[in-house]
């Protein structure tokens, strides 16, 4: 079995438990977005505001479990301040870290070349790989954030 | 006499495997049960000596698997107190089960704003069929409301009954463990004019079932929770309402005569088996029925009061406050189903955790989320029991509990 310590890293559990960005924006000019885990029941909301294809300001809430939790945060440090374009990259590095196959319909997923992406802290998520059951509780934050931007780019 | 879960242990092979270099311990028996020698046997046997298909070919075999599948049916008619073995109709869980009485009964029966009552701790299987129903034909869902003990709060009972069409209510509850009043419902769903439907996939696997002390009018339940296979599953209804009901899915078996202008459908209860049914399935519940009589009911039921008490007491005397466990306190009042939540940190952590000293727990909304809103939380750990469980899986829950501070608890 792999080690639990590999999941619960403890860059994730300081996100788990302190974690950055919190709250809501208000709509609008925000953009709202809601994730479910029909699984689990894990359930995580995006609030992200876009301006002239920059990440202005980002926020999450729901509740879950440890990773889910940890990576909403973490992703929210990730991207604050980031272009649209970055943001997509990174979730192609983040989802071929997670051994996610690109999707052949969602151009975001395959465009840019994940290997010039640094994650940064979003590494220490790699671990997650080794529990597959556990990698839908990290992507979720992703796949919102995606939903909520695009909600964003189709009212703007 | 008692169970001897060491000796019951024996004759599920399953149990000699390990987790992690652990020993099994499996927690998790509301979701599935593992499976006696017996019931593997007899499927396997099924297709070694006389797979072939039902109800059609005259050679040797198909009479011997029409007659196993026949038999199959008229054991889980005897099992559950059922008055005729035509009555049992096999579905493929008890999902499918209750969706049969929605699609059938349901739509020739219920019109716009006509009421069906449910309950607040009811499994999605016997919450969604009925929302489909409203946005089909515009009937009205009640719904009882639950207490902060795990029972039902039947204050309002007569109300909410008033010119319903069909009361529908778990016999146990899948999360709390709770279990409801079934008679009584009967009764007063009956007296308000309204038919009675009970899932009893948590009830039928532990306590002994009569449809008939039940009053119901519908009974539904699963195999695979029994120590059957999977996609076997069986639903029973009074002989009168399964002439009245208008066939479920249209194909092969069901029929009488099919012509270019229509069909005429099969006698009751392959009006209600479109298509080649699940025969091995069906034969491995069988088994399975014959298994837990043989241990007898009576007895599983003891065997899981004594342990629910034993676990309730443990993991309270151990966790006191660090613990909640959901639903009734008294084990007589409940089934084997233990939700709880610990010190805070997320089901999910939790049954990771655990699952590193081989303990099998489920962690999510259990297909309950309705409850869970109700509860206020997202998700529980939860720890099922059965007849393979003894004190040692309690103790081993109990320790592994503890492990989980060393990641969540600074």
């Amino acid at each position: 079995m792999p080690d639990l310590e590999d999941l619960y890293r403890e860059i994730i559990l300081d996100h788990y438990r302190n974690p950055r960005n919190r709250g809501e924006l208000d709509t609008p000019p925000a953009t709202r977005a809601e994730g479910f885990n029909p699984l689990c029941g894990d359930e995580v909301i995006i609030y992200v505001q876009v301006a002239d294809g920059v990440i202005e300001d980002i926020k999450f809430g729901g509740q879950g479990c440890s990773i889910s939790q940890a990576s909403s945060s973490m992703m929210s440090a990730a991207v604050k301040g980031r272009s649209v374009e970055e943001l997509q990259q990174l979730n192609h590095a983040f989802r071929s870290m997670m051994s996610i196959e690109p999707d052949p319909d969602d151009p975001a997923s395959t465009n840019g070349n994940s290997a010039d992406v640094k994650l940064g802290d979003l590494e220490a998520l790699k671990g997650v790989v080794k529990f597959p059951v556990r990698i839908k509780c990290a992507t979720l934050s992703w796949h919102t954030l995606t939903q909520a931007i695009e909600e964003a780019q189709a009212t703007s | 006499m008692a169970l001897d879960p060491g000796t019951i242990r024996d004759d599920f092979p399953i149990m000699c495997r390990q987790v992690h270099g652990r020993r099994l311990v499996y927690l998790d028996s509301a979701a599935t049960s593992h499976k006696p020698r017996p019931v593997i046997d007899a499927v396997t046997d099924y297709y070694e000596r006389f797979n072939s298909n039902v109800h059609r070919g005259s050679y040797q075999l198909a009479v011997e698997a029409t007659e196993a599948l026949e038999e199959a049916r008229r054991k889980v008619a005897n099992f559950i107190g059922a008055s005729r073995d035509s009555e049992i109709i096999f579905a493929k869980n008890a999902t499918e089960a209750i969706n049969l009485v929605a699609r059938t009964w349901g739509r020739a029966n219920l019109g716009p704003g006509d009421p069906v009552v449910i309950t607040e701790l009811e499994h999605h299987a016997n919450i969604v069929p009925w929302h489909m129903l409203t946005a089909e034909l515009g009937i009205e869902l009640r719904w009882i409301p639950i207490r902060s003990d795990g029972h039902l709060d039947l204050t309002d009972l007569d109300r909410l009954l008033d010119g319903a069409r069909l009361l529908s209510v778990a016999a146990v509850s899948n999360v709390l463990g709770t279990i409801n009043p079934i008679r009584q419902l009967a009764d007063a769903a009956h007296e308000a004019g309204a038919l009675m439907m009970v899932d009893a996939s948590q009830y039928t696997p532990h306590l002994p079932t009569d449809v008939a002390e039940m009053g119901a009018d519908f009974v539904a339940f699963t195999g695979h929770k029994m120590c059957g296979p999977t996609g076997i599953g069986v639903l029973w209804a009074k002989s009168e309402l399964l002439e009245e009901m208008p066939p479920f899915l249209g194909g092969g078996e069901m029929i009488l005569n099919v012509t270019k202008e229509g069909f005429s459908t099969a006698a009751v209860p392959w009006k209600f088996e479109a298509g080649t049914p699940p025969i091995a399935e069906a034969v491995g519940l069988g088994a399975a029925v014959d298994y837990l009589s043989g241990l007898g009911m009576e007895q599983v039921r003891e065997h899981e009061v004594a342990l629910t008490g034993y676990a309730l007491r443990t993991l309270n005397q151990r966790y006191g406050d660090d613990i909640t466990i959901h639903g009734p306190t008294e084990p007589a009042e409940r089934g084997g189903v233990l939700s709880f939540e610990y010190k805070g940190i997320h089901p999910h952590d939790v049954a990771q955790v655990l699952d590193r000293s081989g303990v099998c727990v489920r962690a999510g909304h259990h297909c309950a989320k309705t409850l869970m809103r109700v509860l206020g939380c997202s998700a529980t750990s939860r720890a099922s029991m059965y007849v393979y469980n003894d004190e040692s899986d309690v103790d081993a829950l109990a320790d592994a509990l503890a492990d989980a501070d060393v990641f969540f608890i600074e």
